[in-house]
This record gives structure tokens, C-alpha cells and sequence, in this order.
């Protein structure tokens, strides 16, 4: 292998071309096309936690399912354990749905009501062919849901989704989706639909999975603080663009962008007393069908200048590892 | 005179597989211009005593002992009709999907003047103008009142409910998760709105969420729930700094706080109880890290731990908050 | 152990047909019915196709004919006994064939969507839209009047409404994230429509079998009545048009047109009412927990 890096994501643009009504279709030629992710680029490298962090609408979603072939991409490329993706090499496919999974962010819906726990964490041994006797699909099945800790197994094997409570469905498909050892997982918003108490359990799960199994992790959440807890590398997004990237206490303590500024400014604090001076950023994210001309932060941006307007600021290394797209980053 | 005053409220919910007792003995009060947060999981009755006092309870759900003095007055007495009377205009509730209960085809204007005509007697044409009046309290521009709801964004919607709620000068408004659905920038500007609306009308706020964290900058008191009752109550400062309940110290210790160190907190094991069946002793004592013999034999009572501090623990002096 | 499971399942699903009153009701006479058609050669071990003697032809029913006879003085009972089991054979066998082409289609169509869909659709309509009694008397010509082309004629008609339920509801589970999640691993198209899609529609296509299997009856007795029914097989539809043909009507003989219409219209009316309570008891949603 040339390159150390479990996926490496070039300039990658995913734009959905959005059905129009019959009025829109007369007035207007042209297409109306959704900016999900446009332009995104980074690398995640092994045993590696990268948070990806936004609103909605900001495309983080899309980012992760696109790395995953599971949305289509319109530019760029993806390449996984240095090798670029091809969704028509058969062969190389298989070997990817295998070592790349994903985790969705609701339990309640990412489980077929009318399979039991057994057939829902074996499937993917199923699907490629991995196991021979009934046996050995059992043995495997338990190993995986003792290891997402359900156990006893036995109690959980003949259950079907509706019977289990919301921590441990999510346990339910984490078992699903380690049991084929893979090497990069995409969670999206894992523990978001979850009650507190029960978050750490998943959280602690995902930890020590990365430890054992040298796993690289693309999380995905709307919350700062959590992605500060568990990460190597936090990236914020904005309108379907990376605003910043770096390691995690540099976001939070010393982030440059106005907007990691923003995020952070609104960041509660447990325990901490009633911050009067935080400032609040007036209005709402723009809809990505919007063109915005310049930075896409520029509408909301607390020191937005003419440039800002006009010219799209590229992501610039400030220091080792710390990436800024902005046009003042130097000056903040 | 305290504005409302919980005692011992018991709603229990009558279900084919028996009595749910979704909340079991709640007791609190809440002042004029002062905010209350109510935490706690899903399930532990939050809600379910927001739609008792608002008495909006399914009709599985009845009060089965307890008072609400809205006032003095005794909200539980009152027939539906008299309660019909009271809900907007002495209090109001904003439910957290509820920017999806405006109607699509009707102005939102008019939507907020419908709910003025119906519970005081004005013209259409002042009730619009309050409309606005009220459009400006919630910081959007007056001339939106003749927008539809889906030319609204989500959080304009929520402050449109917002608006609605505030229609007939309520005393108390309840928020329940009100800013869930929403981004954390938005929920933010929604947060501190109500926050500003509550000093500016001497409005009392019960603002119900799961997300303890959001309650330190907005509220004075927080009533943390488990199991249907309340099993600690005080000032922000008393829950985050002399916590007295076990189960407090570790629902504050699940999110993460960027000021401390970077631990992994420890998980709460173990699923609360079902309330279907009768709880002997303490109600958290099989997930509790505290726990002693005498948990499992007598349920706590409350106790005052200094000023109006009080924590439902045989051992709510050794709490120790780290 | 997974067969324990099964065990249960349906259990709870007969107990939830023991609360609903319609289900209830629907189950009984039909349960009546297929036992009369099973034991039907044990009550009547005679032939019921070789003719009477001449004085007990079109007699009215008495001690020694319960229900009468007919006019080449055959049981009626008999002959009713015998017809459970060939109406019910019809109705089961061609209601089969309905709901196979009926979900394979509907599944083809809505899972892949696009051209295929469009194809499908249109040749859904086609048998949808055509007027299925000419269609069917039209095929039964052709074909000739045998008890399988019945069989086939019905089956071939009665599955485009079944297909556009079922692709609707194919195209609803697709958008769901467990179809997504399995994309993720891997899993092939047969695999998804198989393993996920199938059971998911099911509870549907086993609802609606039992509202195809009453049309599918109808259409058995419309044609034999018609005349384009097998003659050596007396099914309902057979006496029915054996009796109009002998002039039954305008004799008064009641007893000879009475029975068949009667069992015909409690057979479909048992289905109707099974097909409804299926619904209510399959679909969550009319449940209302």
C-alpha cells in the first residue's frame, strides 16, 4: 500500500438536480440543482476519529454516504486505502462494502421490523458468502453481540427489533456492522436519538473498538462538545464546505473561522454560569439551492468585507494540521 | 403570592396492561419572572406533567390526587369548560413539533388573530394588530403576519408559536422541548428569546428538555425527574455544584464539559424501572453507584439540603460532585 | 427455535382473529366450507353425476332428499357437497396464481422504478382498465372448457390490483434506512427484494389474497354459469346454470337454485370479511395501539 491513509477525499462535489413543478419547468429554463457537498476535501487516517460537524443542511450527511458510494458523486474522488473507488469494479466493491460500514443515526429506523437479532447481525455474512454451517453463523453472531456488549446473547438472539430499547438496537447494529472487521466506519449522529445516560454506553463502545481493532471513524454529529470528547481531528461545515479543520482543543479554544467562532460561543457549559455576553448569530443557514457568490458564509459573517463577496476563500494551512478558509484567518 | 404551586401531583395513565403511573407524587413551585427547567429521560413523566397542568392529558390519563394552585385556584377542580377559558390566557404551551401544527393554507397572522378572537372580545382588525404587536416581541418583522407558514423557516415558525403562546398575555408558559428539532445556532436564539420575554413580562417559564445542558444558562431552578417524581430540585448552582443525587451527578457527568478535562464519563448502567409495576424503595437504586441495603427496603423522602435544596437520597449529603 | 417463534406469531395473530368480530364470523363459515370440501366424498360416497329415476325428478326437498332433487333427479345436498370442493379448489388454485404474477410484479416494478416501472404499470392498467368478464369469456373460448383453463383464465385476470398495492408499498419499504443500511454491506437486488422487501409486504399481499380469492369465486360462478364452465366438474356455477337451463325458475323449483346461490354468496361474504379483518389486525396503523 503507498499511502497510509484509510480514505482520501479529493475535492469531492455531490449536487442533486431537484424536481421542479410544472410552473417552475415553464418560467425557468434552467435547473435547479441542491449543493448538498461542494468541494470537499480531507483524509482520515487509520484508527482515526475525524467529527464532522455541522447544521442540518450542511451536507455532512451527504459527505459520509458519498464516501460510502451511497449518494452519487458529481466531481472529485474517493480513495480507500489508497485505491480509488470505482463503483463499476465488481471486484473491489465487494472488498469495500466489507471493510467500510455505516452506522445511521436512528435505531428505530435503520432495523427491518420483521427480522429477529440473530438474522439482522448475520446478514452481512450472508450477503458475502463468509459463512458455511449454521454453526459457525451463530458463533459469530455471539461473538459480535457480546462484543457490542449484549449479553447474555441468548436472551437477544430470537428478538425482533420492536422488543429491544433504543440503546440496544443501536448495539444491535453495531454488532451488524463490526462483525465483518472493518477498517473505517462512517457514524452518522450515533448516539444523537439516544438518551443521555445511555449515549456514554454506545460512545465508550465505539472507543474501544477503535482500540482494538484499529478502526478509523468518520462521526458525523451536530455537537461540538461530544465531537471534542471523542475525536483526533474535529471539521466544520458549512453550506456544503469545510470551513476549518483541526485538532479538537484548537477548535474549541482557539478557532479562527467566524463561524467555529459562532459554534462555539453558544457551546454549553455544564456547571458554568450564566455567560451574558455570549453573542448569538443572528438568522438561519441560507438553503443550499441558493447561489451564493464569495464565501457561503459571507450573509451571516460578523466581519465580512467586500472580498467576501466576491472571491471564495480556499482552506489555507495556518499551522501544522490547522486548516482555515477564510480570508482574514491571518488577522483573527 | 406564588404563581403556580405543584403538590403532590399522581397522573396515572389507565392502560389494557394496567395502571402506568406516569408521574407519582411531583411537587414544585414557580414565581413570577422565574424559570424553572424540568429534566430527565424519556419517560420519566416530564411531559406528561406539562399536559396536566395545561390539563391536555389523552383521555387514558387522569389526575389521580394532587393540587395545581394556578393562583390559589385549584386547577384540577375546574371543569373543562372553565379550564378551556384559562389555557391561553393563564398558561400557555409550546410543544416541540408544534411549528408543524400552523395551517398551511392560512396566514400566520391570521392564525395568531383567531386565537386572540377566540378567547377575548375584539375585532378582527385589533386582533391583527396585536398580532404584529406580537411579531415584534418575538423579533421578526411586523409585515410577516401576512406570510404562509411555509415561507418560514423553522426557527421563524417556532417563534411564530412562540407569538401564538404569548397571544392572550399568559402568566405562565410551558415550553415543552421547544427547541429540539432545531439547529443548535437557532435553538440558541429561541433559548435566549424566551429568556428575554420571561424578565421583560414577568413571565414564569417551565421549560422542559432532556438536554440538562442547556439548562444551566437559561434557568434559575431545575427539577430533575426519574421515574415520575422529582428527585432533586434546587438552583442551577445547587444541582451543578452541591449535586444530592446520584443520579443528577451522572446525568451531568453524560455531557461533556469543554472547560474540564477530557474524560469519558462513566455510563448509567441498567434501563429505568417499568412503571407499570410497583417500585419497592428507591426507584434508581438497581442502576445507582450509591447504592445501600436500606435503599432497596424504604424510598427516600425528600430532603431540604439548605435554602430550597432538596434531594430524594438516603445519602444525598455524600454525593460528591467529581 | 426460530420455528418456536413462528409458533407464536401466529398464535398471537390467532388470538387477535378470535377478538375481531368479523374475522371471527369470516373464519367460521369458511372453516365449515373447506371441511365439507375435504370430508365432502366421506358424507356422500356416490357419484352425483349419473342421473335419477323418473319419479324423483325436481322433487321438493323431504325426508329422503333434504334440499330436493334436480331435474335428472339428482341429490341436491349432494350435489352441493361435492361443488364446495370444486368451487373452493377454483377459487384457492387461481387466486394462487393472482398473487404471485400480482407480487412479482408489483415488487419488480416499484423496487427498480424507472423504465421498468413504466412498462410493468402500463401492462398493469391494461388488465386493470379491460372489462375481465369479456377478457374472460373471450380466453375460456379459446382455450376451451376445461376446470385448469378456468382455473388459468381467472388467475391471469384477477392480479393487477394486487400489483399496484404492492408496488406501492415495495416503493414506500425501499426508501426505508434498513434498505439502505443492507445497500451498505453489500447485499444485492434479489437479496434486498427477498430478505427485506418481501416479508415487509407480505402482511399485505396476505391481506388482499383473501378479497382476490372471493372475486376469483364470482368469476368461477359467472363463467360456469355462462356455460363456459367444465361440464364434468359440478361446481356451484355448474348448477346454477343447470338449473337455469332446466327451467328451474320458471317451474318454482326454489330448492334447486336457492342452495348454490346461497353458498356462493356466504363463501365470498366469509372472504370479505377475513380480507377486512386481515387488514385491520395486519396494518399497524388501523390497529391503533
Amino acid at each position: 500500500m503507498s499511502n497510509s491513509n484509510v480514505v482520501d477525499i479529493k475535492d469531492m462535489k455531490v449536487h442533486f438536480d431537484i424536481k421542479r413543478s410544472l410552473s417552475q419547468d415553464i418560467i425557468r429554463k434552467n435547473k435547479i440543482i441542491l449543493k448538498a457537498v461542494d468541494g470537499v476535501s480531507f483524509s482520515i487516517g487509520r484508527g482515526e476519529i475525524l467529527s464532522l460537524v455541522g447544521e442540518s443542511g450542511s451536507g455532512k450527511t451527504t459527505t459520509g454516504k458519498a464516501i460510502l458510494q451511497l449518494a452519487p458523486l458529481t466531481e472529485g474522488s474517493v480513495d480507500f486505502l489508497g485505491e480509488e473507488v470505482r463503483q463499476n469494479d465488481k471486484a473491489f466493491m465487494k472488498k469495500f462494502r466489507q471493510e467500510a460500514q455505516m452506522i445511521f443515526q436512528d435505531p428505530y429506523q435503520s432495523l427491518n421490523p420483521r427480522n429477529i437479532v440473530m438474522d439482522i447481525v448475520a446478514e452481512p455474512l450472508d450477503v458475502h458468502g463468509l459463512v458455511k454451517t449454521e454453526a459457525e453463523r451463530l458463533e459469530r453472531v455471539r461473538q459480535a453481540l457480546e462484543q457490542a456488549g449484549m449479553s447474555p446473547v441468548e436472551e437477544y438472539l430470537y428478538r425482533y427489533p420492536h422488543e429491544l430499547s433504543g440503546g440496544q438496537r443501536q448495539r444491535v447494529v453495531l454488532a451488524s456492522s463490526m462483525i465483518l472487521e472493518p477498517t473505517f466506519v462512517v457514524a452518522d449522529e450515533p448516539v444523537s436519538m439516544l438518551d443521555a445516560s445511555i449515549r456514554t454506553g454506545i460512545l465508550r463502545l465505539l472507543l474501544e473498538l477503535r482500540e482494538k481493532k484499529d478502526l478509523a471513524y468518520l462521526f458525523i454529529t451536530h455537537d461540538l462538545s461530544l465531537a471534542w470528547l471523542i475525536s483526533d481531528r474535529i471539521a466544520i461545515m458549512y453550506l456544503g464546505k469545510i470551513m476549518e479543520i483541526g485538532k479538537p482543543d484548537l477548535i474549541i479554544h482557539r478557532g479562527i473561522h467566524p463561524y467555529t467562532r459562532a459554534l462555539t460561543a453558544i457551546m454549553p457549559q455544564p456547571g458554568v454560569n450564566k455567560r451574558n455576553d455570549r453573542v448569538i448569530l443572528p438568522g438561519e443557514t441560507p438553503s443550499p439551492i441558493e447561489e451564493l457568490k464569495g464565501c457561503k458564509f459571507n450573509t451571516r459573517c460578523p466581519i465580512a468585507k467586500d472580498i467576501c463577496k466576491e472571491i471564495e476563500p480556499i482552506l489555507e494551512e495556518l499551522e501544522s494540521g490547522h486548516f482555515v478558509a477564510c480570508h482574514f484567518a491571518k488577522e483573527i | 403570592m406564588t404563581l403556580l404551586e405543584v403538590k403532590d401531583l399522581k397522573t396515572y395513565f389507565d392502560t389494557s396492561k394496567g395502571l402506568y403511573k406516569a408521574v407519582d407524587g411531583t411537587s414544585f413551585d414557580l414565581d413570577y419572572g422565574e424559570a424553572l427547567g424540568l429534566v430527565g429521560e424519556s419517560g420519566c413523566g416530564k411531559t406528561t406533567c406539562a399536559l396536566s397542568i395545561t390539563r391536555l392529558l389523552p383521555k387514558e390519563g387522569k389526575i389521580h390526587g394532587g393540587e395545581i394552585l394556578f393562583e390559589k385556584t385549584d386547577l384540577v377542580k375546574l371543569n373543562d369548560n372553565e379550564i378551556r377559558a384559562r389555557r391561553w390566557k393563564d398558561v400557555s404551551i409550546i410543544f416541540q413539533g408544534s411549528m408543524n401544527a400552523l395551517n398551511p393554507v392560512m396566514k400566520v397572522g391570521d392564525q395568531i388573530a383567531e386565537a386572540v378572537v377566540f378567547h377575548e372580545k375584539v375585532s378582527r382588525k385589533e386582533a391583527l394588530k396585536r398580532a404584529e404587536e406580537l411579531f415584534e416581541l418575538v423579533e421578526m418583522p411586523a409585515k410577516r403576519i401576512n406570510n404562509y407558514p411555509h415561507e418560514f423557516s423553522g426557527g421563524m415558525k417556532q417563534r411564530a408559536m412562540i407569538a401564538m403562546a404569548l397571544a392572550c398575555n399568559p402568566k405562565v408558559i410551558i415550553g415543552d422541548e421547544p427547541t429540539t428539532a432545531l439547529d443548535v445556532m437557532v435553538q440558541a436564539q429561541i433559548l435566549n428569546l424566551l429568556e428575554k420575554l420571561r424578565k421583560e413580562l414577568r413571565m414564569g417559564l417551565i421549560l422542559i428538555t432532556h438536554d440538562l445542558s442547556i439548562l444551566a444558562e437559561t434557568c434559575d431552578k431545575i427539577a430533575v425527574m426519574y421515574a415520575g417524581k422529582i428527585v432533586e430540585i434546587g438552583t442551577v448552582d445547587d444541582i451543578f455544584m452541591r449535586t444530592g443525587h446520584p443520579y443528577t451527578q451522572r446525568l451531568i457527568s453524560c455531557f461533556p464539559n469543554v472547560g474540564k478535562e477530557k474524560i469519558l464519563p462513566p455510563a448509567i448502567e441498567g434501563v429505568p424501572p417499568n412503571l407499570l409495576e410497583p417500585i419497592k424503595g428507591c426507584s434508581f437504586y438497581p442502576r445507582c453507584h450509591m447504592g445501600i441495603p436500606i435503599c432497596l427496603e424504604i424510598e427516600p423522602e425528600s430532603r431540604e439540603l439548605g435554602g430550597k435544596h432538596f434531594a430524594a437520597c438516603h445519602r444525598s449529603g455524600e454525593v460528591s460532585h467529581e | 427455535m426460530k420455528w418456536i417463534l413462528r409458533i407464536k406469531k401466529m398464535k398471537e395473530f390467532g388470538k387477535a382473529v378470535a377478538k375481531n368480530k368479523m374475522a371471527l364470523t369470516g373464519a367460521v363459515i369458511l372453516g365449515v366450507f373447506i371441511l365439507v370440501a375435504i370430508f365432502g366424498p366421506i358424507l356422500v360416497p356416490f357419484s352425483t353425476m349419473e342421473f335419477g329415476a323418473v319419479e324423483d325428478m325436481l322433487q321438493p326437498p323431504s325426508g329422503k332428499y333434504l334440499l330436493g332433487t334436480d331435474d335428472m333427479g339428482r341429490d341436491i345436498l349432494a350435489n352441493l357437497i361435492h361443488g364446495a370442493r370444486i368451487s373452493l379448489l377454483i377459487g384457492a388454485v387461481a387466486t394462487l396464481i393472482s398473487m404471485f404474477i400480482g407480487t412479482l410484479v408489483g415488487i419488480l416494478a416499484g423496487y427498480f422504478g424507472k423504465g421498468l416501472d413504466n412498462v410493468l404499470m402500463r401492462f398493469t392498467d391494461f388488465f386493470l382498465v379491460i372489462p375481465w368478464l369479456p377478457l374472460m369469456m373471450v380466453l375460456a373460448a379459446i382455450l376451451g372448457t376445461s376446470l385448469w383453463n378456468i382455473i388459468f383464465v381467472i388467475g391471469i385476470t384477477g392480479w393487477a390490483g394486487t400489483a399496484r398495492v404492492v408496488r406501492a408499498q415495495t416503493m414506500s419499504i425501499k426508501e426505508r434506512q434498513f434498505v439502505e443500511r443492507t445497500v451498505s454491506i453489500g447485499a444485492g437486488n434479489l437479496h434486498i427484494m427477498l430478505r427485506h422487501i418481501l416479508p415487509n409486504v407480505f402482511p399485505l399481499v396476505f391481506a388482499n389474497t383473501v378479497l382476490v380469492a372471493a372475486v376469483a369465486i364470482v368469476s368461477e360462478t359467472t363463467l360456469s354459469f355462462l356455460g363456459l364452465g367444465d361440464p364434468t366438474m359440478a361446481s356451484w356455477g355448474m348448477m346454477l346454470h343447470y338449473a337455469f337451463e332446466g327451467g328451474a325458475t320458471a317451474a318454482g323449483a326454489y330448492w334447486y337454485y336457492l342452495p348454490p346461490g346461497i353458498c356462493v354468496v356466504l363463501v365470498v361474504l366469509s372472504f370479505t370479511l377475513l380480507g377486512y379483518a386481515f387488514d385491520e389486525i395486519l396494518n399497524p396503523k388501523l390497529r391503533g395501539r
